[in-house]
């Protein structure tokens, strides 16, 4: 496999963002109560993520090299500004677009996937493109697991259990077993 | 005397609208670690509760960092609570909090360079746990900086504690030792699962399904004693 489809398929599926990495776990035990909106906030994560993509981009290559220790509080503040700035450009060009995200936008700012992605993208030295292939794979893998729980507890819903597993406990089980599922694809990486 | 304290014309004119109400200092910290526990009541802070308990050490280094932040992004806070405009307030709380987590990454990579490698991003990562900036906004921007301490602490110590209990029953199943030393002896065969992320996930199910278990007993007995 090249390269890049390796980088997309290993974070789709291997080391998925939110099933084995764990990041992003609070919208995935938060916003995961719905299948509809936990595949737009899925949507609305990859977009972002593409953007975090480049910004850290810019930054690692053009003005962190000097002061590295800056890393953490710049990612934050770019990442903050960009997506208020793209979230504005859509809400004026593209209302439709913007309606389907909704509040989620904004909201995706605190969440550690996107920074981890700028942090991974960083200590894995990806370029440019790879870096792209990289948050386009993460987005997807987490549009997938969150789309995922969501099925199981829509399904959960109507399931006679016992009182006391009602609430989180159920759902973080049904999640282990999720993220057991996905270290099947363990093996595919060590060639 | 909390009521006293609340009555006086003095805390009165301090009144800020949605304050948490008057208490004392050792309810400001007990409610952290009890009442309101970060992770197994109000479940903020997943990201870092799951992916750095698979052995004891690394969950204590986590809980003691997230500590740090929380005190010192909680005291400035509180101390600049009156100049900060409401407009920016997030902003300003995300460069307060990132700030601390830059200096406890710092002094963790100085100081323990072991547990910062296998730490990796998770460290530079607590900017985004979500029980920092939901602390600063609830309860930090509201209140003095005495308490803005006291609730830190106690909301440390709660993170802290839980993180060391998911982190000691992983280690302990999924490798036999705790804090590295062997306790179950040569003839235990290590439950992988428990240090995989599926084994975190587990975990707090478990620890989550207690919890209720014990509450729901309580609840059964009292209702017994009411009849």
């Amino acid at each position: 496999m090249s390269n890049l489809a390796w980088i997309f398929v290993s974070t789709l599926l291997v080391n998925n963002f939110t099933l084995v990495m764990f990041l992003g776990l609070c919208s995935f035990f938060g916003v995961t109560a719905k299948i509809e909106t936990a595949w737009r906030l899925g949507l609305a994560n990859t977009f972002v993520l593409i953007i975090t993509a480049v910004s850290a981009w810019i930054l690692n290559t053009y003005i962190l090299t000097r002061t590295p220790y800056l890393r953490t509080i710049a990612f934050i503040v770019v990442i903050a500004s960009a997506v208020q700035i793209v979230e504005m450009a859509v809400k004026k060009y593209l209302p439709v677009l913007f309606r389907q995200l909704g509040i989620y936008l904004p909201l995706i700012t605190t969440n550690c996937a996107i920074l981890g992605l700028a942090l991974f993208q960083t200590s894995r030295r990806y370029n440019f493109v790879e870096g792209l292939v990289f948050a386009l794979g993460a987005g997807f893998g987490l549009t997938l697991a969150l789309s995922l729980l969501a099925s199981i507890r829509e399904r959960m819903e109507v399931a006679d259990v016992p009182v006391i597993a009602r609430r989180m406990g159920l759902v973080l089980v049904a999640a282990s077993c999720l993220s057991l599922a996905f270290m099947g694809f363990a093996g595919m990486g060590s060639q | 005397m909390t009521t006293a304290l609340a009555l006086s014309p003095a805390a009165a004119l301090d009144f800020v609208p949605g304050a948490p109400p008057p208490a004392t200092l050792r309810a400001d910290i007990w409610r952290g670690i009890a009442a309101e526990n970060p992770v197994l009541v109000q479940m903020l802070g997943m990201c870092p509760t799951m992916a750095v308990t698979n052995v004891l050490a690394n969950g204590i280094a986590m809980g003691v960092a997230t500590t740090f932040v929380l005190v010192g992004s909680g005291l400035f806070v509180s101390l600049l609570r009156k100049y900060i405009a409401h407009e920016v307030r997030i902003t300003s709380y995300i460069l307060i909090i990132a700030t601390f987590v830059t200096l406890a990454d710092l002094l963790l990579a100085a100081s323990f360079p072991e547990i910062s490698k296998a730490l990796g991003p998770f460290i530079p990562l607590i900017v985004a746990n979500c029980l920092l900036l939901g602390r600063a906004e609830a309860f930090a921007a509201k209140v003095g900086p005495v308490r803005a301490v006291a609730d830190g602490m106690g909301m440390g110590i709660g993170f802290t504690l839980s993180l060391a209990a998911m982190s000691a029953i992983r280690e302990l199943l999924g490798r036999g030792s705790l804090l590295g030393f062997d306790i179950l002896g040569p003839h235990w065969e290590p439950w992988v699962f428990m240090v995989l992320p599926a084994g975190g996930f587990f975990t707090l199910g478990l620890l989550l399904i207690t919890a209720a278990w014990i509450d729901e007993l309580r609840r059964r007995r009292r209702a017994l004693e009411a009849k």
